[in-house]
């Protein structure tokens, strides 16, 4: 147990400290969910990162990485939300299918996919959930027709994040006949290809965070398919674990948020009870304990471990926490809390007020938090099933 | 950076867990408050001979030569086994205490080899388990001193748990049993070492009330397939998991003694108080009416939690650290580590602790 950096590491931070200084735009970009300029902006920035080989440190150098740890990792996130770098728009791709892709890809396709998905050339969109298979995913409809060498899709996809503007996405679909876990393939489609059409979904304040796909005979080549045939929910699940478990929502992002809660605290303290003070210190006790958890887990990773149960405890506490932070942050704001970003006295209240949106789907998307407390009483207790 | 045990601290954490574990059985525990006996004089044989007294005692002195970190799993153990013997807070607090001091007076020599030596710090009202030690180390303003128990007189605190022994102790300090000046971090090494077991009382509490939901049947099914009872003891469950890398953490970072450091002990009993008093609620809510009984095991643990959670510094005390750490000091991203805020980090104004 070593809770130190090592020099390289520090010299590490120190390169991603400058690089980040020298390069992150010095205005928010507009968002990702609202307009294609937007949308193309982040991926202007994604190129950048990518300049600077960037896009994704753990990953090999072959493919766009630095080949570095986890401990790296977390390093370089915690500079990134430091200096307070845009959003990444392809979270989908770097975060979910990356590494999955990097678990059962053929060589063929990580040459051919992830280089490009570090540099941002493919911004990635997650087709899983349908309007009738939500959290009982294994419900999917949607049919992956074997002709030939070719997929022939139909079917239809909803709530698929940044599918509004992005290039590609990665569908679960099943074989015809087939039901429940068995007959899955995991198909990789072009969102610009003949017979897709996008509908986007707008979020209660107006985003445009998400969208329907509906797809009618889309032609995709057999080589598009991830894993085998019929293996589909198998590595459905390990980009779940990755998503819930750590690359989503690395720590880095809440200690900044608790952070900002503490100056907007500090700022309006003289009017606020001391209960808020209290609340504040809970925000960052939450936001160190989740950073500690996840060092743990990294150590544990580094030295050759799997992400099991835990994935879903990560994912209650972060989403959990997420919420209370934005609760706080609106107590804080009391009676400018309801005012648009763009409302002229909103002087930053709009802002949480966005955060705090976002933040009420956390225990809803990723496996609901209801889900992952099944997956922990029966997984981890040992509890029997209903 | 590793923040994982090693693997000579994780044989050594295994064979002490069960050791502990099986050795103390809750029948073996109702047996004691029968008879009245303090101690088990044969598991403290075991615990001695094992060498878990003197982990902290420096090798030139008999003893291991570690550190609270390679203690720490040792005292979650102690908590998950409802451990009636004061082995965590010998090994843990009076031991780096008389190690500290100039001269130890053989006191070190007779711990390792089973002797006890209780702790009256001045943040806890009581010395726990004074009448089984040979000895107490006792405040006198900023001096502590070493006096045999037979020097002193004892009045016993009845404790809503059976086997915390607390004392009042009324003493007269003297030049001859001066042994040196300043507690130290004594609070911290007390704060983090019932934080740990608190986490070890907290997982036994669910574990018991797992294997209850198992085997209890309403509705012609076990309770625990109801997904109100599952998601109960989820969310405990989740409130360990977050609870207990703070403690390993806090255990660390201690030797320091900045605020960085003594923030994260606050923290750490903070955080393990409440996961271990919620773990022991639910548990007397899976229990239904049998958890309310003395019949039932489980009031062993819900008790010792109970007590530890306002031992060494209750909630109130340990808050007003943390905030005067994110007053005063960076926080965020890449200002987690307290060692990081002290001597490396290039941004960070660092102010020491008063
Ligand atoms: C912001 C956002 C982004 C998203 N992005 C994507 C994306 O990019 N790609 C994608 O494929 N999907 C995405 N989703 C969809 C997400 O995965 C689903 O919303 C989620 O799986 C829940 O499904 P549902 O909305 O159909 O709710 P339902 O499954 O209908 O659930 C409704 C409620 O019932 C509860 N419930 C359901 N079953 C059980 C049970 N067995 N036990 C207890 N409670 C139960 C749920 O917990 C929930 O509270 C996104 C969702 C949101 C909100």
């Amino acid at each position: 147990m070593k809770l130190e950096y090592t020099e390289a590491q520090r010299a590490f931070r120190a390169e991603v400290r400058g690089w980040m200084e020298a390069n992150v735009p010095p205005a928010p970009l507009e968002s990702f969910d609202r307009t294609r300029e937007g949308f193309e902006a982040h991926r202007a920035w994604e190129r950048k990162l990518n300049e600077g080989r960037w896009g994704m440190v753990t990953w090999p150098e072959a493919l766009g990485g630095r080949g570095l740890d986890l401990i790296r990792w977390l390093i370089f996130e915690e500079e990134y939300y430091r200096a307070g770098a845009p959003t990444r728009v392809n979270q989908n791709g770097i975060f979910l299918l990356g590494p999955t892709m990097m678990e059962f890809g053929t060589e063929e396709q990580k040459a051919r996919f992830l280089p490009r998905m570090a540099a941002g050339e493919d911004i990635w969109a997650q087709a899983w959930s349908e309007p009738g298979a939500g959290s009982d995913l294994a419900g999917v409809r949607a049919m992956a027709t074997r002709d030939g060498d070719d997929y022939v899709l139909n079917g239809q996809k909803i709530w698929s994040s940044r599918a509004v503007f992005a290039d590609w996405a990665f569908g679960l679909f099943r074989a015809p006949g087939s039901e429940r876990h068995k007959g899955m393939v995991l198909v990789l489609f072009p969102l610009t290809a003949p017979g897709v059409t996008r509908r986007p979904i707008a979020r209660m304040d107006g985003e445009l965070v998400f969208a329907e796909i509906f797809l009618d005979d889309v032609r995709v080549p057999v080589a598009n398919r991830l894993g085998d045939e019929g293996q589909g929910w198998h590595v459905c699940m390990a980009t779940a674990g990755f998503e819930r478990g750590l690359l989503l929502r690395s720590p880095a992002r809440y200690q900044v948020t608790a952070a900002k809660l503490a100056a907007l605290y500090e700022a309006r303290k003289a009017a606020l009870p001391a209960s808020i003070g209290e609340r504040v210190a809970q925000g960052w006790m939450d936001a160190e304990a989740y950073a500690l958890a996840i060092y743990a887990m990294c150590s544990r990773l580094n030295a050759g471990g799997k992400i099991g149960p835990e994935s879903s405890t990560n994912k209650i506490f972060w989403s959990e926490m997420d919420v209370q932070l934005m609760q706080t942050a609106m107590d804080i704001l009391g009676d400018r809390a309801e005012l648009m970003p763009r409302a002229p006295d909103a002087d930053g209240a709009g802002d949480w007020l966005a955060d705090y949106v976002f933040a009420l789907a956390g225990p809803i998307y990723a496996g609901s938090n209801e889900i992952q407390r099944n997956i922990i009483a029966e997984r981890m207790l040992g509890l029997p099933k209903g | 950076m590793e923040f994982a045990f090693t693997e000579e601290q994780q044989e050594l954490t295994e064979a002490a867990r069960n050791m502990l574990v099986e050795s103390c059985a809750p029948a073996g525990l109702r047996a004691m408050l029968e008879t009245g006996v303090p101690l088990d004089a044969a598991r403290w044989g075991v615990i001695t001979e094992m060498g878990l007294p003197g982990m902290l005692v420096p090798e030139d002195a008999g003893g291991l030569g570690l550190g609270v970190g390679d203690f720490i799993g040792i005292a979650e153990a102690a908590g998950y086994a409802g451990l009636p013997e004061p082995l965590v807070e010998l090994a843990g607090v009076a031991v780096p205490l008389l190690a500290g001091f100039a001269d130890d007076r053989g006191w070190l020599e007779r711990i390792v080899a089973g002797g006890i030596v209780a702790v009256g710090h001045p943040v806890n009202p009581f010395v726990a388990d004074a009448d089984v030690a040979a000895a107490l180390l006792l405040g006198d303003g900023d001096d502590i001193h070493l006096v045999e128990t037979g020097a002193v007189t004892l009045t016993r605190q009845e404790s809503f748990d059976p086997f915390r022994r607390l004392f009042r102790v009324d003493w007269t300090p003297g030049a001859a049993s001066l042994i040196g000046t300043g507690w130290g971090l004594a609070a911290e090494r007390g704060a983090v070492l019932a934080a740990a077991q608190m986490i070890g009382l907290g997982q036994r509490c669910i574990d018991m009330a797992v294997a209850y939901a198992k085997e209890r049947h309403q509705f012609g099914k076990p309770i625990g397939s109801y997904q109100a009872v599952k998601h109960l003891l989820a969310t405990v469950q989740v409130k360990i998991e977050f609870a207990r890398p703070v403690v390993h953490a806090a255990a660390v970072e201690l030797a320091l003694g900045t605020l960085p450091a003594r923030a994260r002990v606050a923290h750490a009993k903070i955080a393990a108080g409440e996961a271990a008093e919620l773990a022991a609620r639910t548990a007397v809510q899976v229990f239904g009416a049998m958890g309310m009984t003395w019949e039932v095991d489980l009031h062993f643990f819900l008790k010792r939690a109970l007590a530890l959670k306002f031992a060494w510094g209750g909630a109130a005390t340990h808050r007003a650290t943390v905030t005067s750490r994110i007053e005063s000091l960076p926080i965020g991203p890449a200002a987690t580590f307290a060692a990081e805020l002290t001597a490396h980090a290039p941004d960070v104004k660092f102010q020491g602790m008063k």
